[in-house]
């Protein structure tokens, strides 16, 4: 077993409702930003897994996130594998 | 006759619906979200608050509690579940109801009376109330803006799935799309709305409208029972 380091990027999918990214660009005008446009907020979680594979982990952290950390009806999501950060504590 | 009112930590609207379930003549019983059985009630209430803080997203992790399983087996079972505003997003996330409450397009937290159309008349949410009577009743949330790909908006009202819609002459409150302020499953046993029925259950809170709709499921749960 290894441990696992992932980070899911979760984002609202194309053409959903953003009130908080909306809310967010109407204020750049004040930061003389005017040019930047489609700001969509997000939010991105990190994870460590035990696992005997990469595969085995990122399976588990996608499975996850479709059940949890995501809301698959309005979000997408992104696993990115992370630099493993070795054992976690005492072995089992 | 007997409402279980479901129970997780940040819920905060329990004691006020316990209290408008026996106005209208039942029994109330608050269930922990730990517990795995519903205690025998006829239908359940999941009531307003935050649960579980609303962290991640309203009503995510709250669909994940040991309650859960014994709440979708009964909503299987056809019995009567009614999600009030968390509890709606709570029942949105555990795909008892369809469609998703997003945060208000209006900037704010909006705490204020509206007015409700009601589509139908003959649920068992809705079978006290008196044909083309609005409801008024207070709603207080941060998102509740209901969304669904316009498709399956069209299949819902033709389904007859809408139940509530803001209406004049406050309107609507948070960007809901098509004014929807209440929806039932396809079976029509299961029902969410954002509005709170409790919090206009007597005179003094400035409604008792909001006791119709308890009066409504407890009724139903009567007319059930005298079948069974």
């Amino acid at each position: 077993m290894a441990t696992y380091r992932f980070s899911v990027s979760i984002m609202p999918k194309d053409g959903i409702l953003d009130p908080q990214g909306r809310a967010v660009e109407a204020s750049l005008a004040a930061l003389d930003a005017a040019n930047v446009h489609h700001v969509r907020i997000g939010r991105r979680v990190e994870v460590d897994v035990e696992a005997g594979s990469t595969d085995e982990a990122w399976a588990t952290v996608d499975r996850l996130s479709g059940e949890l950390l995501a809301n698959p009806l309005i979000e997408s999501w992104e696993i990115e594998g992370l630099h493993t950060p070795g054992p976690l504590g005492p072995s089992k | 006759m007997k409402v279980a009112v479901v129970v997780f930590p940040g819920s905060n609207c329990d004691r006020d619906t316990a209290h408008a379930v026996r106005l209208a003549g039942a029994e109330a019983e608050l269930v922990w979200h730990e517990r795995v059985e519903l205690g025998g009630a006829d239908a359940v209430i999941v009531p307003g608050g935050f649960a579980h803080g609303d962290y991640l997203r309203a009503g995510a992790i709250a669909r994940f509690s040991p309650v859960m399983a014994a709440l979708r087996e009964h909503a299987e079972r056809d019995g009567l579940v009614l999600g009030i505003c968390n509890g709606f997003q709570v029942l949105t996330e555990a795909r008892l109801l369809p469609g998703v409450l997003r945060r208000n397009t209006t900037l704010r937290f909006e705490n204020r009376w509206v007015r409700l159309a009601v589509e139908r008349v003959d649920t068992p949410f809705t079978r006290a109330v008196p044909a083309g009577m609005t409801l008024r009743m207070p709603i207080a949330h941060g998102e509740g803006a209901y969304w669904l790909p316009d498709a399956e908006l069209d299949r819902l009202e033709a389904a007859g799935q809408v139940l509530f819609r803001y209406a004049a002459p406050e309107g609507n409150p948070n960007g809901s799309l098509r004014d929807i302020a209440g929806v039932t499953n396809e079976r029509g046993n299961v029902c969410g709305l954002m509005p709170h029925p409790e919090r206009s259950s007597e005179a003094l809170l400035g409604s008792d409208d909001g006791l119709l709709v308890m009066r409504s499921l407890v009724e139903s749960m009567a007319a059930v029972g005298a079948a069974a």
